[in-house]
């Protein structure tokens, strides 16, 4: 095997910048590259590893979080810009004694949930429909989680489960 | 049955739902070096020469590896069982990496760095010469004789193998229409010929192929990935490096999707043998997205001549197939998936006369074709059952009377393979779902439509056998081990790839053991240095196969588990029984028949005496196949649950012990100490089929050339449901890429052999708009050969879908779309084609 191994095998430096927000309600002060999305920064620095990578290019929305209550990809979405905002991951959503969130337990009900790659983010836009405080009708939701795909459940149990939090009864 | 059958949920509903659950990616150590792969910038060609004196000057990169180092082995990639005879095994057509150019984007160097930025600068500094041949994406230039040839130390051409297979050896189609004419008379036969295409679609799972590699502290080569098939994949990485199996070890977390492209391997062993070169190294090798949608497996474009022969009053004759599969570059799962569009199509119908089905594999410069949801059959029955409506239209018969009078039979038996319908619900399918489509009143109101907007119902059938037994091996291994408390672990090599598998798993454990499920603790990883032998997940096996092997562990470890109750309690084992985790007297049920027996489970027909039901609708099957059956003729797969007979024959009495105490005792015993586990293989030698069908009501607007899809109905007999929850899940999720398949989905190429559109965006899968309210019907037929009376359901549910759907828009229109998919740009031309718009 003719393979030489490099001496330079050495990172780059990068000037690393300080950046401020609160995930999963407790505040950090990190260190990050001004190019990292924040879906890195919440995979690879604070190991919240349920934000998944999908595409990295906003077409899959396999790495939905909320940003101050708002749905977004976090791959399209550059850390540095989330200083001094609030950010939220499934991870944040259990009790402090270990319940499930509504949202995550319509999940579990519904069996909403299969290869689950896709639910993190799905369950994050569920959550922020809940925060709206509004009812949906199965249509409304369906153009809501239009950005999130699924290969797995054909959409009808995860309709089923956000419309037991957020449809008309 | 008192646990299986149940709508349990998930056990790992809460680790999804929480992100405790953990994928390949998510376990990567963060100071991994990362592997980006180099792909050709052109489809057809050679590698002349790779200059990397400018890219190893990039800071940040460690290592490039080019075509020209890599060991000199090539090595299958088809997640097949080994064949030990040669000449069934898999064809080794590929290097990790090549000099001789096959795609557009074939993998002919690697990058590895200490990030992404390093690695994609190092890229553009490579200098690369070729030497470029024209390139040809379809099996028409293929085969042209100016094509070159893609693989010429395996073949002369680009056809890799053709097969021709035949309902019966002397059945010829010439010989079939002199005897239709002598028969029926010229007048009452007609003959019906066209060709039908489906497309190169992408599975398209969320999480992309993956992997991480490092050489552990004892030598092995250490493979963390995202696959179907643990098993399969380390022997397949022990080809390709030219190590022994031994020192390879794979393994597979939770997975993010699969759908057959992670029945393949893929860029693992690179992956291994990058860490390999890097010293042992930890290097991580995640595909983008584009990667993934071009440079991984797809589904086989198929082309299909298709003749028939058939009478004015509706009875089918005699049909031919001439087929050919699209392979793209490399051989992958080889003819194996031509031959299952052959031979579901020769079995599909009930020809009179017979049937031919011959298909040609044929490599092309595009992505490489491997095994997607339901194996060549989705494509199989597009090719069927588009004929067999456009018989009916042209004819003005009932196509779902056709197919009634036409379709496989009851105790249909495979003449090549011998796989046998054991239990046989086709037509009750169809009814079922005619009923609740209103087919008859639907036909009736959608006859002779005008104007802008039409609507059309239309129905397509399916058959599917379960696993690869008699093609190939059918083998699973299970261990079970009983902890201080008495609950106890599961582990298997079949795997959770998102169907539910660990949960019915859990169910089956349960249910034969007699301990509660929450106390069966499955372990959902696997790693090859520690779960016991199985070839993994495909071919809907796991739950026929795997499900087998878990029933006769569970059986080996209650067996010993009452071995020991009989020395702790001092009496006879033929007294005891386990249940609802303790151990009781066992009461034999007085009057207990066969017949109730094999009822469990399926809730339908059966009264306690035996004696059937006069309102059961599947009387006739129970006369044919069950009422008469002794004991002792009984297929071997069913035995095992009549001899079962400490649960299902008898009932729970008085408890004597509970199984935490039996379970401590044993564990501890100063007299005698013994730590109760089962290990088994099962190799199994049955197979059945399952079958259903899809009934579509849609919408048509001709001028935009959009479908509606108002109503969808599948209707599956899939045995008895192991998780009817699961289950229903399992087939929207099918239905749902089968509106894909039909409506959006394609991978495209430019006239360079280049993808168009390897993105999700362009790639266009179905959002939680294109899909609509899915209907799902079982027909719980307990099934002979399954282990809990079940058979396959993972693929078949994609099946059925893009025909009907295709048949409808026919219903509606009048117009027939032979191609798939049928996009807006497709239909709206060929209504403008027939006058329409």
């Amino acid at each position: 095997m003719a393979v030489k191994t490099l001496a330079a095998g050495k990172a780059v430096s990068i000037m690393l910048e300080i950046v401020h927000m609160t995930v999963n309600g407790e505040e950090k002060e990190l260190a990050v590259d001004p190019r990292e999305s924040l879906l890195d920064t919440l995979r690879n620095r604070l190991n919240l590893t349920s934000v998944k990578r999908g595409c990295g290019v906003g077409e899959c929305g396999a790495c939905t979080v909320l940003i101050d209550g708002t749905a977004v990809d976090s791959c399209l979405y550059l850390t540095m810009w989330a200083e001094g905002k609030h950010i939220l991951t499934v991870e944040g959503l259990k009790s402090p004694s270990g319940e499930l969130n509504e949202v995550q337990q319509a999940f579990v009900d519904e069996a909403a949930v299969q290869c689950g790659f896709c639910t993190p983010g799905l369950i994050l836009t569920g959550v922020e429909l809940v925060n709206s405080g509004r009812k949906y009708t199965r249509e409304e939701l369906r153009k809501l989680i239009s950005g999130h795909l699924c290969r797995c459940t054909g959409y009808e149990n995860i309709l089923n489960a956000l419309e037991k939090v957020v449809g008309y009864h | 049955m008192e646990v299986v059958g149940k709508s349990m949920k998930r056990v790992d509903a809460f680790g999804k739902v929480t992100g405790e659950a953990k994928y390949t990616n998510d376990l990567c150590p963060k100071d991994a070096l990362i592997a980006h792969v180099v792909h050709s910038t052109i489809a057809n060609g050679e590698v002349l020469s790779i200059d990397t004196s400018e890219a190893e000057k990039v800071p940040g990169v460690v290592k490039i590896v080019t075509c020209f180092d890599v060991p000199d082995i090539q090595f299958p990639t088809a997640g097949h069982p080994w064949s030990v005879e040669a000449a069934h095994q898999d064809i080794a057509d590929r290097k990790l990496l090549n000099t001789r150019v096959r795609l557009y984007g074939d993998d002919i160097a690697a990058i590895v760095g200490v990030d992404n930025v390093a690695c994609e600068r190092a890229e553009r500094l490579l200098k690369i010469e070729y030497k470029e041949y024209p390139s040809f994406t379809t099996v028409e230039d293929a085969l042209k004789p100016e094509a070159t040839p893609l693989h010429p130390d395996l073949r002369k051409t680009n056809e890799l193998i053709h097969t021709s297979f035949k309902s019966s050896p002397d059945y010829d189609y010439e010989q079939a229409k002199e005897r239709a004419v002598r028969e029926y008379g010229a007048e009452h036969v007609r003959e019906y010929e066209q060709t039908y295409r489906t497309q190169r679609v992408s599975h398209c799972h969320i999480e992309v192929a993956t992997s991480w590699a490092y050489v552990d502290v004892n030598g092995k080569v250490t493979v963390t990935a995202s696959t179907q098939i643990p098993h399969i994949m380390r022997r397949v990485i022990a080809q390709a490096l030219g190590w022994p199996v031994g020192k390879v070890r794979v393994i597979k977390p939770y997975l993010g999707g699969g759908f057959g492209n992670k029945q393949d391997i893929l860029y693992e062993p690179l992956n291994a043998y990058l860490s390999v070169v890097c010293g042992g190294r930890c290097v991580c090798l995640e595909t983008t997205r584009e990667e993934c949608i071009s440079q991984t497996r797809v589904r086989h474009a198929v082309i299909g001549k298709t003749k028939a022969l058939y009478t004015t009053d509706g009875r089918l004759l005699a049909r031919t197939l001439d087929g050919y599969a699209n392979k793209g570059a490399y051989a992958s799962h080889g003819h194996a998936i031509a031959a299952s569009v052959a031979t579901v199509y020769k079995d599909l119908y009930n020809d009179a006369y017979g049937c031919r089905a011959d298909m040609t594999t044929v490599f092309t410069n595009s992505a490489s074709a491997g095994a997607m949801r339901a194996y060549g059959v989705p494509q199989s029955v597009f090719l069927a059952d588009c004929q067999i409506d456009d018989i009916c239209h042209r004819e003005g018969f009932d196509p779902l009377k056709f197919r009634m009078d036409n379709c496989v039979g009851k105790g249909f038996r495979d003449p090549g393979n011998g796989i046998t319908y054991y239990s046989y619900s086709m037509k009750e399918c169809m009814r079922r779902g005619a009923e609740y489509i209103h087919w008859d009143e639907k036909r009736k109101a959608y006859a002779n439509q005008t104007g802008p907007i039409r609507h059309g119902v239309g129905m397509s059938i399916f058959m599917y056998k379960v696993g690869v037994y008699p093609i190939s091996l059918e083998t699973s291994s299970a261990r079970m081990i009983l902890n201080q408390d008495g609950s106890i672990q599961v582990e298997l090599s079949a795997t959770e790839i998102g169907q539910g598998a660990d949960t019915v798993f859990t169910q089956m454990a349960s249910e034969t053991t007699g301990i509660t499920p929450d106390k069966v603790y499955i372990v959902s990883t696997q790693d090859t240095d520690l779960s016991p032998f199985d070839t993994g997940a495909y071919a809907s096996r796991q739950s026929f196969v795997t499900g087998k092997a878990v029933k006769k562990c569970g059986l080996e470890l209650r067996n010993r588990i009452l071995d020991y109750a009989a020395y702790m309690l001092g009496r006879p084992v033929e007294e005891l029984m386990i249940h609802d985790n303790n151990i009781c007297e066992r009461i034999p049920e007085e009057g207990t028949t066969i017949q109730t027996d094999l009822s469990a489970g399926n809730g339908y027909g059966y009264v306690p005496d035996g004696s059937v039901d006069e309102n059961d609708r599947y009387q006739d099957w129970l006369d044919a196949d069950v009422k008469h059956w002794n004991i002792d003729d009984l297929p071997s797969g069913r035995k095992s649950i009549l001899r079962d007979t400490g649960k299902i024959l008898a009932k729970p009495g008085k408890v004597l012990l509970s199984m935490k105490d039996l379970a401590e005792n044993a564990f501890y015993s100063l007299d005698r100490s013994e730590h109760i586990t089962a290990e088994v293989t099962n190799h199994c030698k049955e197979n059945t089929y399952a079958s259903g069908c899809t009934f579509a009501d849609i919408t048509v607007d001709m001028e935009m050339g959009t479908v509606k899809i108002d109503h969808l109905v599948n209707v599956h007999d899939s045995g008895t449901l192991l998780n009817p929850q699961l289950a229903e899940a399992q087939v929207h999720g099918g239905m749902a890429m089968g509106i894909g398949y039909a409506l959006s989905e394609e991978l495209l190429y430019n006239e360079k052999g280049r993808p168009l559109n390897n993105n999700l965006l362009d790639f266009k899968i179905p959002t939680a708009l294109d899909v609509p309210d899915l209907k799902v019907i079982f027909l719980q037929m307990d099934d002979p050969m399954g282990p809990y009376g079940n058979k396959a359901l993972g693929e078949p549910p994609v099946i059925s879908v893009a025909p009907a759907i295709r048949n409808a828009i026919l219903n509606a229109t009048g117009v027939a779309m032979n191609e798939l998919p049928m996009t807006q740009q497709r239909l709206v031309a060929a209504f403008q084609q027939h006058g329409l718009i």
